[in-house]
């Protein structure tokens, strides 16, 4: 997003890879676990109990969500939200796209990243800094203000309801180069030199010596790269008019369109459920590598 | 091997910048063979119209609101985070969790809670006797509750960014002024928050620029843009709805790229001055 604020973070690194586990130096009496757990307990409560009841109401029956009388827990557990679902709009094939759009997506920025944090870390070409400094000013324009150009050109080559034209915009990554490159530079040059003495072309000595060392970095640039294109809205939505070719958050606005009124609830919590479950359950296990590359890039593209 | 990328940043974020300009100086319906040059006719248009009176408070009160929601929030639950009881860690992940979730999914989940007559929201106010806002029909309360999802979605961040901001401050000097019998309240008015400077200013400005880039969850609340047109949703709007106005929407564009380019430019030049107290 903006050249100070990744400075400033790389500087300041609010958050380590490490993670903010605070060393313990006595033991909790009781009167502070209990005042310390009340505002934890809340917060808790304030960020599941919205999630949690698009859960139990995916599962609730039409009389059961369009009633006064609400109740938490479905009476009768009905999988009928999500059969609806699947058959008043492709579903299906909005989560299969979704994946495609993901996978393919995600794959490609990260392998451009590491190339391109490679050679601004370990080749010599000339202009250099030129190069590293418009990558780093990419990084301060916002992908929205974007749009209409990058729809204007796709749209002139056909790229409307195509996967590469949903896919190729983006791919170009600011972010990524710029996590990685600190992550680079972080390696012993000798080592480098060494294996370069020893006849490793720059593939080999990318491949076998930077990517194993900087794992944990790639694997961040990786997991934000992958939530936010399964994310992304805008620009799909925009390229997007036939219904086979749109991923899950462009899908949902067109059930949301066709359930429309209260009826249309359950519906819409089980789509919500399917674009949100996947990405709590890579975040519940992977969270420390997702929460460190947003808060040291806080950005996303 | 950089060439690739090059070439796409090149393309897809350079390129469209220059053309943004040039098509904000047309008069131009989107996928139309043929444009009048207005000039600047679009930026006068815009400017001069009821529109942008609203366009420019709505993206105002929305960025300000969300920014200053978010910041406060997230300060509260930094705080209560930075204990030493077990189990900070799963509510730390947990509180950011909302962070990186789909603005669709969330903005559908919570139209639900909101709904006036079957949602949560109304249930609850009924139990108390009160009645629910008509959250969906006045601008206003549709207003409000953008920016409240909104807030909730992202005030994690902002913990987050505060509670390593916490844990970083200096354990002793903080100790030394509880001896000598600084309350809490002052340590945190007096030491905590001017220490924080910096963390303070690098989520003023991470946070303005995104909440002026927010569009999913505005798009998806409020599909009528009813009391939410901020100025991306308005490009939007004049470029992608019904009017296909291609060359005014470029030039919102435009106006909003300056904006943000402003804002990163006056943070860029101001931070190292004026935010270092340690």
């Amino acid at each position: 997003m903006s050249l100070l604020t990744l400075k400033r973070s790389v500087e300041a690194s609010p958050v380590s890879l490490s993670t903010g586990a605070t060393p313990r130096r006595r033991r909790p009496r009781l009167s502070t676990v209990l005042g310390g757990y009340l505002p934890l307990v809340a917060i808790v409560l304030l960020v599941a109990l919205p999630l949690l009841w698009m859960v139990l109401s995916s599962f609730k029956q039409v009389s059961e969500i369009i009633t006064l009388n609400l109740h938490a827990l479905p009476r009768h557990w009905s999988l009928v939200n999500y059969t609806e679902a699947f058959r008043t709009a492709p579903f299906g094939r909005f989560f299969l796209n979704s994946v495609l759009v993901t996978v393919v997506g995600a794959t490609l920025k990260v392998l451009l990243a590491i190339h391109t944090a490679y050679a601004l870390v370990f080749v010599r070409f000339p202009a250099k800094n030129v190069i590293f400094v418009a990558v780093l000013v990419a990084l301060m324009v916002p992908p929205q203000v974007a749009i209409l150009p990058n729809y204007v050109l796709v749209a002139g080559m056909n790229g409307l309801n195509t996967y590469w034209g949903i896919i190729v915009p983006s791919l170009g990554t600011a972010f990524g180069t710029f996590l990685l490159r600190q992550a680079f530079r972080s390696l012993p040059m000798s080592m480098l030199e060494a294996a370069e003495v020893d006849g490793a072309g720059h593939l080999a000595r990318l491949w076998r010596m930077v990517v194993p060392t900087t794992a944990p970095s790639i694997t961040t640039v990786a997991l934000v790269t992958i939530v936010s294109e399964w994310n992304e809205y805008i620009w799909p939505l925009i390229i997007t008019t036939d219904p086979n070719l749109m991923t899950l958050p462009v899908g949902l606005t067109l059930l949301q369109n066709n359930e429309s009124g209260p009826a249309g609830y359950g519906v819409m919590m089980a789509g919500a459920v399917i674009v949100i479950l996947p990405v709590l359950v890579v975040f519940a296990f992977l969270q420390r590598y997702i929460v460190a590359g947003l808060t040291a890039g806080s950005v996303s593209n | 091997m950089a060439l690739p990328n090059l070439v796409l940043i090149g393309a897809f974020t350079y390129r469209p910048l220059i053309m943004n300009i040039y098509y904000s100086t047309l008069n131009w319906t989107l996928g139309s063979a043929t444009a009048t040059v207005v000039g600047l006719g679009n930026y006068v248009r815009f400017f001069s119209s009821d529109a942008a009176g609203t366009v420019l408070t709505t993206t105002a009160v929305f960025a300000v609101a969300t920014v200053g929601g978010s910041m406060v929030l997230g300060l509260l639950v930094a705080l209560a985070l930075n204990t030493n009881v077990p189990g900070t860690n799963v509510a730390r992940a947990g509180v950011f969790a909302p962070y990186v979730l789909s603005g669709v999914g969330v903005g559908l989940v919570w139209l639900f809670i909101f709904d006036p007559v079957y949602g949560v929201l109304a249930y609850v106010l009924r139990r108390f006797g009160a009645e629910s806002p008509r959250w969906f029909n006045d601008p206003t309360l549709s207003l409000v509750m953008v920016i409240t999802v909104y807030v909730w979605k992202n005030l994690g961040y902002c913990a987050v960014v505060y509670l390593a901001g916490l844990q970083s401050l200096p354990a002793d000097v903080m100790e030394a002024a509880a001896l000598d019998g600084a309350g809490r309240l002052r340590r945190f008015g007096y030491m905590s928050l001017p220490l924080l400077g910096p963390t303070t200013f690098f989520l003023l400005i991470t946070t303005i620029l995104s909440s002026l880039q927010a569009f999913d969850l505005i798009r998806i609340m409020t599909p009528t843009s009813q009391g939410t047109r901020t100025l991306i949703y308005e490009a939007y709007v004049q470029g992608f709805g019904a009017y296909q106005r291609a060359g005014y929407s470029a030039a919102i564009s435009v106006v909003l790229f300056v904006l943000l380019i402003t804002l990163t430019i006056i943070q860029i030049a101001w931070v190292d001055r004026k935010v270092h107290y340690a």
